[in-house]
């Protein structure tokens, strides 16, 4: 087929138009730029929000175009769909000629080729061309894997080598990356789901609400959780979300987990996060406090833990002479630093040295009191006081912990995850590694010679120029070695 | 001493580094350059001390972490980084003039985290999102691809200088390399930058899937990342884009036209902090240049492009919503 009618067919004519680099560079940049409106404008907010925020006009504009979720829009799909197009064809389309480049079985060398070429390195030598042959071909033999001899007019030879051929599938190896994670994206939005359920402590759940969508789902298991804890440091941040759950087989307990961010729990392909925790509304809100109450005494000194009955406005001796302590109040919804702690006692410390410390004892947190020396410097750090036991029938005024779950599944994801590893190793080869080839010429001039070294690579011009003349130095040298 | 105090004096090594390095290409004061050199190598060194320093102070407080974790560590990280790639060009390609577009960057990263008021160096306890292993991996690879994009962004414009200056040689940049070296440069630096982004967002999607099970969710940060790695890849297929004389025909001019009346939409319509305009100016700018840039200057264009898209992603991006909000200024 001659070049018109090529152009001709409309099949090689978009054929043409997938496989250009052109249509590459051009999605490339029509991807970043409108991906940038998806920053801009919160995605997956309620219709109400986006209508309050932009009016009637451009929320139904904004609303055809799909820009309140336009990850998942159809155009911007489609640009996606288009881009994997591209990467596919234009590999097709290269493929089969780097095929036959790189599967030879005798590399051919075209000796005047070489000598056109550029990067050119000449030097003269004593010595006539034979004795020079066996050095130099170990030299070249010491940095090229495919190297050979060919002898040429007047008792002169030449020597090639050449190694790296396969990198350049290294390109590939990038583009087929591209395509894996695009597959393993499809595969886990088709087959997978991304929801989320929060389960107060003691209870569980077996439902669970999918993101976005809001949809409702039954997992063919349910989650317990068991205990929701938080901690935190002195400066009020939080230090640890940490949840115990249980997975529950037609009611049976088959496995138990502590679950704290950035370490999920797997069951059946299924993973579940750590993603948030709250408060559940008091049941009563007129909650009288709790009538007796258990607390504990550690001695810091003697390791030893004293346990006694306390109540509001009734001072209690702690032993080791290590001062009193009186309850003063108790706080159905104690806020510490603007984290609600739930129900806390809070009572003064009368210590031995005559200062009133105030102490908190969340009933929740039994540890709480032992930052307590780090936010009053007052505080002499010999003894901590936790609560270890309420009146049972004060229960509901006990403020309850929610634990926040994600639950996904997603099927793709190893495939994604071998797209990765492709990305990274095929990114490395067509970088850093060429495919290089190098001819060095001796041409016998009776008692002496004369040396050229010349070579190519498929990447990096200014490298290979350099490796030339490091390689003709290396040579020129061995002469005066020998 | 502590870490604090060597880093804002390291701030001030640097600043005299980048002063030098000025100074002997403007000046032509070869002594100057080489005392550049061993003052940004003084400076390095302090930075390595530095850090090295701050992470065992965390240790010996009790949250011990790498010091990889919040504004303060990672803008002092970017410094190191930018001043290691660029001692290894310096070497590599015996070039001091690249030291005055490459040791000021490192110089305004440090003096941003230690001067600015808005950015403390406290060493904080890592909120429970950030305890992962993937913390150092993610955050190291990202960096060092963004200094050696930061210093590409400087051999970038080396290359425009250079290769406008044909007619009347001006001495300044004469002096630079030639501008086969610098295009050559650039994609080096590029190439080495982009394998390492790649490794930044992949680590930074396996962490995300560990932490929230998702790999990927479209939030700015990441989003941005991705535009990053977008317009680098298209620079990097530029390479490819041999013969290309700028955008003449009439479809490639209203695609472009397209895009810019999207852009500027958006921005006005929805972004009311002004703040931003400055950014968009630029970029807007910068995209009506490229549609007319034959392929070598296409490829320099999308280098300083691709860094903008950088510097948004690091410090713009926490000032949109997003999980990534935990790397907020006051923090």
């Amino acid at each position: 087929m001659s070049d018109r009618e090529i152009a001709a067919d409309p099949f090689a004519k978009i054929w043409k138009f997938f496989a250009s680099v052109r249509l590459t560079i051009v999605l490339f940049l029509t991807l970043a730029a409108t991906s940038i409106i998806g920053t801009l404008i919160p995605q997956n907010e309620s219709p109400e929000a986006y209508f309050r925020a932009f009016g009637p006009f451009l929320y139904r504009l904004f609303d055809v175009l799909g820009l309140f979720d336009m990850y998942h829009s159809w155009w911007f799909q489609s640009l996606m769909l288009l881009l994997a197009a591209n990467v596919l064809i234009c590999s097709i389309e290269r493929l089969s000629s780097t095929w036959r480049i790189i599967f030879v079985r005798n590399p051919s060398f075209n000796l005047e080729r070489f000598r056109r070429l550029k990067p050119k390195k000449e030097f003269g030598d004593n010595r006539n061309a034979g004795a020079l042959k066996e050095s130099y071909s170990a030299v070249i033999a010491r940095s090229f894997r495919y190297w050979r001899v060919a002898e040429t007019d007047n008792n002169g030879f030449a020597i090639y080598g050449e190694k790296g051929r396969w990198t350049r599938l290294g390109v590939y190896i990038v583009h087929l990356s591209v395509i894996l994670m695009l597959v393993g994206g499809v595969i886990g939005s088709i087959f997978g789901f991304e929801g989320f359920v929060n389960i107060a402590e003691g209870d569980s759940a077996q439902q669970i609400r999918i993101r976005n969508s809001g949809e409702i789902r039954k997992l063919d298991f349910a989650i317990r959780c068991d205990d929701f804890d938080v901690s935190f440091y002195t400066t009020g941040a939080p230090k640890e979300f940490r949840s115990r759950l249980t997975i529950l087989e037609q009611g049976k307990p088959v496995l138990s987990k502590d679950i704290i961010v950035n370490d999920p729990l797997h069951y059946k392909g299924i993973s579940i996060f750590q993603s948030s925790y709250g408060q559940l509304a008091p049941q009563d809100q007129g909650l009288t406090p709790p009538g007796e109450v258990t607390l504990s005494f550690t001695s810091k000194a003697t390791g030893m833990i004293y346990e006694k009955k306390a109540a509001i406005g009734r001072q209690i001796d702690i032993p080791e002479n290590l001062g009193k302590f009186v309850i003063t109040e108790f706080n159905n919804n104690y806020n510490f630093r603007g984290k609600d702690l739930g129900g806390a006692f809070v009572g003064i410390l009368y210590q031995t040295d005559g200062a009133q410390i105030e102490v908190v004892l969340p009933i929740r947190f039994p540890s709480f009191d032992r930052m307590g020396p780090m936010f009053n410097k007052n505080r002499k750090d010999d003894v901590f006081i936790s609560v270890s036991d309420v009146d049972v029938k004060q229960e509901p005024a006990i403020a309850r912990y929610f634990t926040g779950l994600q639950v996904t599944r997603d099927p793709g994801v190893w495939i994604v995850y071998a797209g990765f590893i492709l990305m990274i190793i095929g990114c490395y080869i067509t970088f850093f590694m060429s495919h290089q080839q190098i001819c060095v010429e001796v041409i016998d001039k009776g008692k002496k010679s004369r040396i050229m070294v010349a070579g190519t690579s498929n990447k990096n011009k200014l490298a290979n120029a350099r490796k030339i003349s490091k390689m003709a130095h290396t040579l020129a040298n061995l002469e005066q070695r020998a | 001493m502590s870490s604090s105090t060597i880093l804002s004096i390291v701030t001030f090594i640097y600043g005299l580094a980048g002063f030098l390095y000025i100074f002997a290409w403007v000046f032509k004061k070869e002594s100057a350059g080489r005392l550049a050199t061993w003052i940004a190598i003084l400076g390095f060194a302090g930075n390595t001390v530095g850090i090295v320093m701050r992470w065992i102070e965390s240790y010996q407080l009790g949250i011990g972490h790498a010091p990889l974790s919040n504004l303060y560590e990672s803008l002092i990280f970017f410094a190191w980084a930018i001043a290691f790639i660029y001692l290894f060009v310096e070497r590599r390609y015996e070039s001091q003039i690249i030291g005055a577009f490459s040791m000021p960057l490192a110089f305004l990263a440090m003096a941003y985290a230690s001067l600015s008021p808005n950015i403390s160096d406290r060493i904080q306890p890592l909120i429970p999102a950030l305890k992962s292993n993937w913390l150092i991996a993610h955050v190291m690879t990202c960096f060092i691809g963004y200094a050696a994009f930061g210093i590409a962004f400087g051999t970038s414009w080396m290359y425009l200088f250079r290769q406008r200056d044909t007619g009347d040689k001006s001495p300044l940049f004469d002096r630079f390399p030639g501008i086969d070296a610098l295009d050559e440069l650039t994609h080096q630096l590029v190439k080495f930058g982009f394998l390492f982004l790649t490794i930044g967002i992949i680590t930074g999607a396996v962490w995300a899937n560990s932490a929230w099970g998702r790999y990927w969710g479209w939030d700015p940060k990441e989003t941005w990342s991705l535009i990053t790695w977008l317009i680098y890849a298209a620079m990097l297929h530029v390479r490819y884009f041999v013969g290309w004389k700028g955008w003449q025909s009439m479809p490639g001019k209203l695609l472009g036209a397209f895009i810019v009346v999207l852009i500027i939409g958006v921005v006005f319509v929805f972004f009311k902090k002004l703040f931003i305009l400055p950014f968009y100016f630029l970029l807007l700018v910068s995209l009506i240049k490229i549609f007319g840039a034959e392929q070598r200057k296409l490829f320099a264009y999308l280098s300083i492009l691709g860094f903008a898209a950088v510097l948004f992603t690091y410090f713009g991006v926490n000032l949109l919503p997003g999980l990534h909000s935990y790397q907020s200024m006051g923090q």
